[in-house]
């Protein structure tokens, strides 16, 4: 009896192997933190999984996994079932992708905005969003009328920390004033909480709102306050068209088409990608003509500047909150100090919560 | 920061919205619980009710349809409950869950076509009133019909309970279904009604979500909030008033964590986080000290199987 167990466990691990290593079905996986309705992050992802799609190439996608032991189990059963290629497409998968991949060497794992490639097999990749934020500054100084901005923050992660001290930077520049209030909500995705937090945000006197959380919420809170805002992720224009000035539209069709035609060729090789306003992988959404000719020429050259390289988002002097130098004056940050960065910039109120 | 008497009011009324939803599910699944079934399906008769709601207001360009609907939507989902769990005879808490998940599920389904639509403005009652009274304006006016409605339920709820020859069948069968089927009740079908109103309340909370306070279709947009009605009567001992408060504490320091944020005051914003939570469980734990007044609101047959002799 258990000669014939053995007998079959070996012709099954020899089966299983085939299948895998096998190129005819050449298969792509999305692990999405939010559901593919949300109209921001995840709805930006799921483009660019259409766009793979569109290529000729069978994907499969699960949605709303929550950032955790989940994850790697979701990301495990992939692997298993035969996949070749997949993106784990939130910040929490960091740990969960790596881990996973330690135990599929032949599968390549794609995490988006993390920073650990342990395994030869793990590719990291993220947007330059902070160019955005950069612009979304400039707008949001010029604009306010109270010098107040209200943030609605979603985790205290390099990433959002970046984007929350490139718009004060940009705002500051044009209006020396500025004030940035901050709200935590501890959350990536719930409607309810991030409208509350709009609302808190607007009645304690902030007149410009913007996000770093993937629903409409907020943009739709800001309509019917009528105070300005910035669509997130993707094009919100619709949600609340008069009080949106722009948005920040994450395009990852490209590098998603790129990639998995790579893998398939078998040309995937491990890297570290970090594109921007320059590749296209930020790209602005309409400005509204509400904020003057002028100041949309202003915004539109910056934009170009950005994209350039003429200007950067974070050029010195910086100083953090305690008025430590950060950059000298006349450097940029470099990449690695905005991958880590954990301090607010001098002019943001609060702490960062531990 | 501005802490004037006005801005206070402002803060007031949007507690008050913000904790709509959670009276709305929570006085419903009240009267199912008093009955002796215990629903867990809270959150996917909620997701449900706003699925049903804005495809309604899309389709028929009318809200009141779209209310009705979202109750009736409710209504259907859970009759699919009573059938399992009081025809079948299957278990109510592993029929509960699945309900959640078969309602979050079908929701993302019958949804994905309502994505992205922008939701459309809820009339609002006495808007006039609301800007010219300072303080009490904004508290007591310029509100959609359906707040009004949930802050009388819990009153109509116990009225309902303590005074009412039905709120006493309701209750007699959720403490002793046997005794109350040997005095000729119809057990099934009280627990049927009473399966039913709930949900209809699920969906009207629901509802309140996509057409009211956040009006939009998103998938999940209930985001747990059905788990933390069912919690609300648990520890507020089935009692309505006590759901309605603990509601409004939840509602309350929700909004008020989110203020002193803004403010800046200096307290790590994970225990203003955690705040809510914990401060709900604490003071309904405290004004439900009395342990007599416990076991009188408790129906003790709760998530029991009633099986009829035949």
């Amino acid at each position: 009896m258990y000669k014939n167990f053995f007998r079959y466990l070996i012709s099954a691990i020899f089966l299983l192997g085939f299948s895998v290593n096998s190129n005819a079905d050449f298969k792509v996986g999305f692990v999405y933190v939010g559901p593919t309705g949300d109209h921001g992050w995840t709805f930006q992802h799921h483009e660019g999984r259409n766009a793979v799609e569109a290529a000729g190439i069978k994907t499969t996608f699960v949605e709303s996994v929550p950032e955790g032991a989940d994850a790697e189990r979701v990301i495990r059963q992939l692997a298993q079932s035969g996949h070749d290629l997949i993106f784990t497409t939130s910040f929490g998968y960091m740990d969960p992708t790596n881990k996973v991949a330690k135990d599929f060497p032949n599968v390549k794992f794609e995490h988006a905005t993390g920073y650990k490639r342990e395994h030869s097999n793990v590719s990291t990749y993220s947007a330059r969003f902070y160019e955005g934020r950069t612009l979304l500054g400039h707008i949001a100084g010029k604009m306010t009328k109270t010098n107040t901005i209200g943030y609605i923050a979603s985790f205290p992660i390099p990433e959002v920390i970046r984007g929350i001290n490139a718009m004060t930077l940009a705002a500051q520049k044009v209006n020396p004033n500025i004030k940035t209030k901050i709200v935590w909500v501890f959350t990536w995705y719930d409607p309810g909480k991030e409208a509350e937090a709009a609302q808190a945000l607007i009645d304690q006197g902030a007149d410009v709102i913007m996000q770093h959380t993937d629903s409409t919420a907020p943009v739709q809170t800001a309509e019917k306050a009528g105070v300005w805002s910035f669509g997130q992720a993707s094009d919100m224009q619709r949600f609340a068209p008069k009080s949106i000035l722009t948005s920040i539209i994450d395009d990852w069709a490209p590098y998603y088409v790129e990639r998995a035609i790579a893998a398939r060729d078998g040309t995937w090789k491990q890297q570290d990608t970090w594109h921007g306003l320059k590749e296209g992988m930020v790209a602005m959404g309409p400005y509204n003509s509400a904020m003057g000719a002028d100041l949309v020429k202003e915004v539109e050259q910056l934009q170009k500047d950005l994209a350039s390289g003429k200007v950067h988002s974070f050029t010195g002097p910086i100083y953090d909150q305690k008025g430590n130098i950060l950059v000298a004056e006349g450097k940029v940050a470099d990449d690695g100090m905005l991958a880590g960065m954990s301090v607010y910039v001098k002019g943001v109120e609060g702490d960062i919560p531990k | 920061m501005s802490l004037d008497i006005s801005f206070i009011g402002i803060l007031i009324g949007s507690i008050m919205a913000s904790s709509v939803p959670l009276i709305l599910a929570a006085s419903g699944e009240l009267i199912t619980e008093r009955s002796g079934v215990l629903n867990l399906g809270v959150e996917g008769m909620m997701i449900i009710g706003a699925i049903s709601g804005f495809a309604l207001m899309v389709i028929t360009d009318n809200l009141f349809i779209a209310i009705i609907g979202s109750m009736l939507s409710g209504v259907i989902i859970s009759l699919i409950f009573g059938f399992l769990t009081q025809s079948l005879l299957t278990n109510h808490v592993a029929t509960g869950l699945a309900l959640t998940i078969f309602g979050i599920g079908l929701s993302a389904m019958l949804g994905k076509n309502f994505v992205g639509i922008p939701g459309k403005e809820f009339p609002i009652l006495f808007s006039s009133l609301k800007e010219s009274i300072p303080f009490f304006g904004p508290i007591l006016f310029g509100h959609s019909i359906v707040l009004y409605f949930a802050f009388t339920l819990p009153f109509l709820t116990n009225y309902f309970l303590k005074k009412t020859k039905l709120g006493l069948v309701v209750r007699a069968v959720g403490d002793s279904p046997v005794s109350a089927s040997n005095q000729g009740i119809n057990v099934i079908l009280v627990r049927y009604c009473c399966i039913l109103y709930g949900g209809a309340m699920c969906g009207l909370a629901g509802a309140y979500l996509s057409l009211i306070y956040t009006p939009q279709w998103i998938e999940n947009m209930t985001a747990g909030r059905g788990w933390i009605a069912l919690a609300l009567v648990v520890f507020a001992t089935w009692s309505p008033i006590k759901v309605l408060i603990g509601a409004l504490i939840f509602g309350g320091i929700t909004i008020l964590q989110l203020h002193m944020q803004a403010i800046g005051f200096r307290i790590p914003v994970q225990f203003l986080s955690a705040l809510p939570y914990l401060m709900t469980i604490i003071v309904l734990v405290v004004i439900s000290r009395d342990s007599r007044k416990i076991k009188l609101n408790t129906p003790t047959s709760l998530g029991r199987i009633f099986y009829k002799e035949k």
